[in-house]
């Protein structure tokens, strides 16, 4: 038991370990259940920051590995992290208390609903975590059951049918899925992904494994036209539940396109890139305008998820290291600023119970600080340069430009509708005049919900000016994987790499300069 | 013929059976002389006498074929007899509390469930149609009565009824089947047939003989489209029965079909993978279809056993030793599921009786926490949704059926899983998004018991039971090969 062996299965099971303690908490005792979901979930974020820290960004492979061979030959216990998931661990591990201090006030099933959000907590990490195929299905569609409960029990009025849409969404996508690690096992005779990463699928088959995945990833991302379930998921869901769907839950989409798709079927993937494009620009385009005739706060904001994930399918199918670069950046930002603009939106939903944008108006002249909170998280939404939404967003056009201008130019206009369903929502809720009575003794943020808030801004505007951090620890896991992707598709690999720290010269010269990158040697 | 028992050790292969013979003569005798209404003491002995032959069947393993080639010990039926004997013991215990609600209090009752486990025991071992036959009747005949054993209660006695007259009918099938396989290839042991059709090949009367005795033990298995008399017999049977039914039977008749095929049909495979694929499919996609519709919580138990079958038949589809094993996981975890899930039934109970329709169990959550808890477990459990058991139940017998390359039955059979998924989950949303309206009365300890240790074992399933279950399951279907 070293710190580099138990640090992983210690992150993932933690949680596990903190619901089986509320297990026995007696019910009545509602301090001493948040207080301890609260501890686990804290104690978890200080491991991850641990992790993150003696996390070797310069080693592109994985780190932390341990690597056993469990039920019978096919599924192992292997767990390990490299540059392209510790940072989703990371993000995980933060968002979580936050989410458990969202929830303070929450009366119904306590008990239960800290359990299943410490039990979820697992599962997300553990999917980030596991270097086991079978095991990443595992984790990777666990988490629909604590989601499923969490929609069904604490949700809106029509809590049922969002759960039940979610549920059939991506179980259906993901058992596609699950058939095509079994053809994989069999055709690499392991279900280790560091093996697998390695193993090249003869062409035909890459191209029905990657349908395969393609069927669950882009329901789970979602992509346009599979994103249906998303808007009703989370208008329904209660406010943590919509936090952690839009922070984690989709980012298990592209996680999975990084490390499967794009690694182990190159060829399918440059096969069906162009397609890929084309859904992403539909979502940019076509889910902005539907975001901007929304009425309700929260399916607004749910539109906006699917349109900027639009930016990452498109960054990460680019293949090169501005792209990729840019979708991991974009994930992490849109992990951050989204789960933010939802806990904003479950501020004034505690106090009015209702989410309809017309309910509201002016709440700047009541709720100055919540004002400004909204304010710098709609702007990261919009991508406001300054702001962590920027970042993703333009390395990802960037990248996009290389390989395809009109797709880069189309997916220009993403930014612009952003822009506009963004600040006329922050508009209509925000300004104008406070003519509502009901709106008239309504109370700005409290200390809870600043403490939630606050760091989350902090963030956002941080990582906007100096996103370096995040970049350089993703650089060499994605410098890697798109050598391998250039290699096998028959592209150049310099030029794919090529530029891929110009960002962060002109962001962060400092940082940028000490690391020497292939494509310096390939000049 | 010679005889080859030469003195009584060399018996040693059949001894649980022995035993399990014994026992039961010896406890009908004790029920006679007692001569009581209700027999808890006969139940527990019962229980006794079941739990020595698992004990009997894992400490001493003896390989080897005995009575001049009847019957057959090996380590697959080792693992096999062990889950029949498992099945058979917890649906025994699960009768306990509620046998005089159930009409199950006569130790009639026990009497007859251990002679059924005795049958379905020399099912498993069957080396020969003659055996085979013998053990499948002793087993389906105490069912029949088993089923009807509530006498003054209509429902029972109709579903008694059915289960005969089909059962009889599939009976007749398995038995022409058999003369049929005799016919063409001049033998009734297993192993002589298999060489039979190894040296002479196959000729249109054998496989006719091979699809009328596969249709025999696919009704046992209740697998689409002899399925007909499940859902009926299921609601009809008391509680305890019904569960009975659902565990031990299956697991035997499923292992009579994995010998069949895959040792005795081995040379024909191309021939009897065609039927079992059929079976397989048809299982899956009307199970899924047919349970959507259901009220009564028994009719969708019913369903979805059928379902579980046709997934367990994916695995066999492969005709591979990885689907062998596969089908064992399953068996076990089914039986594992369906325990627990039985025991959630019997444990809610109001002032009017047992839940009957999937409404009673409305806000179950909110009443009985720790029943709805576990009966959740048991509903994503079955869906096959990962972490539980029930998820890897179907990696293992899917991978099977990948490495055949069965790549449409295993996109059919994951997309009637995600279709089957709708009506566990209506049991979940029932229980956890609906009002309460009934009380229930206290629960029954040794139920809590089951309940807590399968809901405890089918959520840690991969830390706990699952590596030595996959290994053992390993050991089993190699013994085959």
């Amino acid at each position: 038991m070293t710190f580099e062996n138990s640090i992983l299965t210690l992150l993932t099971w933690l949680p596990t370990l903190g619901a089986a303690l509320l297990l026995f908490t007696p019910k009545g005792s509602i301090n001493a259940i948040r207080w301890i979901s609260l501890a686990v979930t804290v104690v978890v974020f200080a491991l991850s920051l641990a992790l993150w820290q003696s996390f070797n960004a310069s080693n592109p492979g994985f780190q932390f590995v341990v690597n056993l061979n469990w039920i019978g030959e096919s599924i192992g216990y292997r767990v390990g992290v490299d540059g392209i998931s510790v940072l989703f661990v990371v993000l995980t591990a933060l968002l979580m208390p936050a989410v458990v201090v969202a929830s303070w006030e929450v009366e119904t099933r306590l008990k239960e609903y800290m359990i299943v959000f410490l039990v979820l907590e697992t599962l997300m990490i553990g999917v980030f975590t596991t270097l086991d195929l079978a095991m990443f299905y595992v984790f990777f569609e666990g988490t629909l059951l604590p989601m499923f409960l969490i929609i069904g029990i604490w949700g809106g009025s029509a809590r049922i049918q969002a759960a039940y849409k979610f549920f059939f969404y991506t179980f259906i996508g993901s058992v596609l899925m699950l058939l095509a690690m079994m053809a994989m096992y069999w055709d690499a005779g392991t279900t280790d992904i560091i093996r697998l990463l390695g193993h090249e699928f003869p062409v035909g088959m890459q191209t029905w494994l990657w349908l395969a995945f393609f069927a669950s990833l882009a329901v789970k991302m979602p992509m346009w036209p599979f994103h249906r379930w998303l808007p009703e998921a989370h208008v329904q869901a209660p406010t943590a539940g919509s936090v952690i769907l839009a922070a984690i839950l989709l980012k298990l989409g592209g996680y999975g396109f990084l490390r499967f798709s794009l690694p182990m079927f190159p060829d399918a993937s440059a096969q069906f890139a162009n397609f890929v494009f084309v859904l992403s620009i539909a979502a940019i385009i076509l889910t902005s305008l539907v975001a901007l005739v929304q009425t309700d706060i929260k399916k607004l904001i749910a539109y906006s998820s699917v349109a900027h994930m639009g930016f990452v399918t498109m960054g990460i199918f680019a293949g090169n290291a501005l792209g990729v670069q840019g979708a991991m950046f974009q994930m992490i930002s849109h992990g951050i600023v989204s789960g933010a603009l939802f806990l904003c939106v479950g501020v004034v939903y505690d106090r009015m119970h209702t989410r309809e944008i017309s309910a509201y108006g002016g709440l700047v002249e009541r709720m100055p600080q919540y004002a400004f909170a909204f304010m710098v998280f709609t702007m990261a939404n919009v991508g406001l340069p300054g702001t962590s939404g920027f970042v993703g967003e333009f390395l990802t056009m960037m990248g996009m430009f290389q390989v395809n201008t009109w797709v880069a130019f189309f997916a220009a206009f993403g930014v612009i509708l952003s822009a506009g369903y963004a600040l006329w929502l922050y508009r209509r809720v925000i300004f104008g005049a406070l003519t509502k009575d009901s709106l008239k003794g309504i109370l700005d943020l409290n200390l809870r919900e600043k403490v939630v808030l606050y760091p989350l801004i902090v963030l956002t505007v941080v990582f906007g000016f100096y996103p370096a951090p995040i970049l350089d620890t993703t650089a060499a896991a994605v410098d890697n994987l798109v050598a391998h992707y250039s290699e096998s598709t028959g592209r150049n690999p310099a030029v794919d790499l090529a530029d891929e720290r110009a960002p962060l010269v002109y962001v962060a010269p400092a940082e940028g300069a000490a690391q020497p990158t292939p494509a310096d040697a390939a000049h | 013929m010679n005889s080859d028992v030469t003195d009584f050790a060399s018996l040693a292969p059949a001894y649980p059976e022995m035993l399990m013979a014994v026992g039961v003569l010896v406890l009908l005798l004790l029920g006679v002389v007692m001569n009581k209404e209700r027999s808890l003491l006969i139940t527990w002995l019962s229980v006794g006498l079941l739990a020595a032959a698992i004990i009997l069947v894992m400490l001493q393993p003896v390989d080897g074929v005995v009575f001049n080639g009847l019957f057959v010990a090996d380590s697959f039926g080792r693992f096999m007899k062990v889950l029949v004997l498992g099945g058979a013991t917890l649906s025994l215990i699960l009768s306990v509390s509620n046998a005089e609600e159930n009409g199950v209090h006569k130790y009639e009752y026990s009497i007859l469930a251990l002679l059924a486990t005795l049958g379905m025991m020399v099912m498993v071992s069957a080396n020969d149609l003659m055996s085979l036959y013998v053990g499948l009747e002793l087993q389906s005949l105490s069912l029949y009565v088993m089923a009807a054993i509530k006498r003054d209660d209509a429902r029972a006695s109709e579903a008694g009824l059915k289960y005969f007259v089909l059962g009889a009918l599939s009976s007749g099938l398995l038995l022409y089947g058999a003369s049929l396989i005799y016919g063409f290839t001049g033998h009734t042991n297993l192993a002589e047939i298999v060489i039979a059709i190894t040296n002479e090949g196959r000729s249109i009367g054998l496989i006719f003989g091979v699809v009328f005795l596969l249709a025999g033990v696919a009704f046992k298995i209740s697998a689409v489209p002899f399925h007909m008399w499940t859902p009926d017999v299921y609601e009809g049977a008391p509680t305890p029965v019904t569960a009975f039914f659902a565990m031990a039977p299956k697991v035997a008749a499923m292992t009579l079909l994995i010998r069949l095929v895959m040792d005795t049909f081995a040379p024909i495979t191309s021939d009897w993978q065609q039927i079992v694929i059929f079976l397989s499919i048809a299982s899956m996609v009307l199970a899924a279809f047919a349970a959507i519709g259901q009220k009564s919580i028994k009719r969708l138990i019913a369903y979805s056993s059928i379902g579980h079958v046709g997934f367990a038949l994916v695995g066999l589809s492969s005709g591979t030793q990885v689907g062998v094993e596969g089908v064992a996981v399953y068996m076990a975890i089914y039986v594992a599921m369906t325990v627990a899930l039985f025991a959630c039934i019997l444990s809610l109970r109001t002032e009017r009786g047992y839940v009957e329709t999937i409404e009673d169990l409305a806000g179950v959550s909110k009443t009985r926490p720790f029943v709805a808890a576990i009966m959740a477990i048991v509903m994503f459990s079955l869906i096959g949704l990962p972490p539980l058991a029930g998820f890897f139940a179907k990696w293992q017998v899917f991978l099977a059926a990948i490495e055949a390359n069965l790549f449409v039955l295993s996109v059919i059979g994951m997309l009637a899983s995600a279709i089957s998924a709708f009506y566990y989950l209506r049991v979940v949303k029932v229980m956890y998004f609906d009002e309460p309206k009934d009380e229930f009365v206290a629960v029954p300890g040794e139920l809590n018991v089951i309940m807590a240790v399968f809901g405890f074992l089918i959520v840690t399933y991969y830390f706990t039971v699952g590596n030595p279950l996959s290994s053992w399951a390993h050991t089993a279907a190699g013994s085959l090969f």
